[in-house]
């Protein structure tokens, strides 16, 4: 086998498929078609600053920022309790955990509008216990509601597969030392399921903050993300340079928190560069 | 025995949470009413007419071809690739690690537009090729990352050894390299598999007029309500996945049973 051959298939396969894929992105984001041609430009770039795109921005930053501390906040005590379990039911535990995910998820957040409807179950629950109906569909409460429910998985299994390598002796050593449960969680689970946790965030922050379909589903138009604009520059606006540049300046974002998370990784399990 | 009940209700809770809006798909899948608002009765109709929908048939049929082929396709090349990785120097590997993880790591919806930009740029006329390709891309790295860690446990000397034993590389590669990938390999299509069934984003973007996957389907009806025949469809391919991942899960607990015993 010729190794040097083998490699080169892969090195095309990237640089086309990849690499000039996004090259066209930075392509129309940084230019714009006039009269007299294609020139460069920093309008579509600047665009983020129009308070229309602003408004949207802040809103998907708001939005998303929830729906990532509050997935930690649930999947973390649902994580530890799953590695606790016992074996069997452990991977019972995990297998129903990821099932949902087989069906479709467009279907699975539609479905949630029969929950929050004002004649919905959730509210029909509610006038059981006496409490007025509340306008539950097209709300920002609706489209964190659609993330969590459907990023959850993606923060309980990164911290779950690293809770479950966690050496039972360092717990032991801990106590064995005089720690108590909850220095023992502070000072020796949790820094050690850090790697996890970073994972766990990104896995989240990253739909939900370039969502279009959760927002466009449970938001009924009425909510209107950074990833709804976007999407929008590209179908019915056909503006493609508007649409490139506000991409650029969303991954540059995502690009520059996903940076700052992982400093606090100081193991650094990602791959070099990123 | 309080913590422990707290432990199961929380786990409880969270389960109803993640299987509430399944419960609903399936409730309304007997619903008589077309409305998804109010019950109309129970009524078994919208599984028998599902097949005589001939949108959302060649809707699934779009969808299981596009996932057989761009998992395959993604298998075999990103099988290839892994090696190539493996097999390269350091700096090389580096570089080619990171741009594999270019696709897992940006947004779809980047991935998605990227990609539009590209097959409008090279004249390919968005449909059932570009679908294809688009899923292919975005499928090859979760089978390099499969395939990768399984390479780094492979011991290099037993394809050696069985060049020195008299093998032509072909049947080194196949009969020793592979069965030790093959964990790897299947993972890998699996998943490719998987994502290419439930994608909705770059297919979204790829697809040009005139053809759906379900999900696309799926989503053009958002607005005006969705046929009871997708959620007749989604049941049946729910039902089918649970009882196919449950009968893979008891094979391979006897045997790892098997393998406890022997062992």
């Amino acid at each position: 086998m010729n190794k040097k051959l083998l490699a080169s298939p892969y090195i095309i396969w990237i640089l086309i498929f990849t690499i000039l894929p996004l090259a066209l992105v930075i392509y129309y984001g940084f230019t714009a078609q006039t009269p007299d041609g294609i020139v460069f430009t920093l309008d579509n770039i600047k665009k983020i600053s129009d308070p229309l795109y602003w408004k949207a921005f802040l809103l998907s930053a708001r939005l998303s920022l929830l729906c990532t501390v509050i997935c930690l906040i649930l999947a973390y005590p649902l994580a530890l309790i799953l590695a606790k379990s016992g074996n069997g039911k452990k991977t019972l535990l995990v297998f129903f955990m990821i099932l949902p995910m087989w069906m479709n998820f467009l279907l699975r957040t539609y479905a949630w509008l029969n929950l929050l409807e004002g004649n919905g179950v959730i509210n029909t629950i509610l006038q059981f216990f006496g409490i007025p109906k509340q306008q539950l569909v097209n709300t920002p409460f609706a489209v964190v509601l659609g993330m969590v429910y459907n990023f959850l998985p993606f923060m309980v299994l990164p911290i779950y597969n690293v809770l479950i390598k966690i050496d039972d002796s360092l717990i032991q050593a801990s106590s064995d030392l005089g720690a108590n449960k909850f220095v023992t969680f502070r000072k020796i689970i949790f820094p050690l399921s850090l790697p996890g946790v970073i994972s766990g965030i990104t896995m989240v922050f990253v739909p939900a903050i370039t969502t279009f379909v959760i927002s466009d589903i449970l938001g009924g138009g009425k909510i209107q993300l950074i990833g709804n604009i976007i999407e929008q520059e590209f179908t019915f606006a056909s503006n493609w340079h508007t649409g490139s540049g506000l991409s650029l300046v969303l991954m540059v974002i995502i690009l520059f928190s996903m940076a700052i998370i992982s400093k606090f990784d100081k193991d650094g399990e990602g791959a070099g560069l990123w | 025995m309080v913590k422990r009940f707290f432990e199961r209700f929380y786990v409880l809770i969270i389960f109803v949470l993640l299987y509430a809006p399944i419960a609903i798909l399936f409730v309304l899948s007997f619903n008589a009413s077309k409305s998804r608002a109010k019950w109309g009765g129970f009524t078994f109709k919208w599984y028998g007419e599902l097949f005589h929908n001939s949108d959302i048939m060649s809707a699934l049929y779009t969808t299981l071809i596009i996932a057989v082929l761009s998992a395959t396709i993604a298998t075999i090349i990103g099988t290839v690739a892994a090696m190539s990785i493996h097999n390269s120097r350091k700096l090389p590997k580096m570089v080619l690690m990171n741009a594999t993880y270019i696709p897992i790591l940006n947004p779809e919806i980047v991935t998605g537009i990227s990609l539009m930009l590209f097959f409008i740029m090279f004249k390919i006329n968005l449909g059932f090729i570009t679908i294809l390709l688009g899923h292919i891309i975005f499928n090859v790295p979760y089978v390099i990352l499969n395939v990768l860690p399984k390479l780094r446990q492979l011991n290099k000397h037993t394809f050696e050894a069985a060049l020195d034993l008299g093998a032509t590389p072909t049947e080194a590669f196949f009969k020793v390299m592979l069965p030790e990938l093959l964990p790897g390999i299947i993972t890998g299509f699996l998943l490719s598999f998987t994502f290419s069934l439930d994608d909705f984003v770059i297919t979204y973007f790829v697809k040009g007029a005139g053809i759906n996957t379900l999900s696309t389907k799926i989503y053009s009806e958002v607005r005006k309500g969705i046929k009871p025949e997708m959620y007749a469809l989604s049941s049946i391919m729910f039902l089918t996945i649970l009882v196919l991942l449950l009968i893979v899960n008891k094979r391979s607990e006897k045997q790892e049973k098997k393998a406890a015993v022997k062992g």
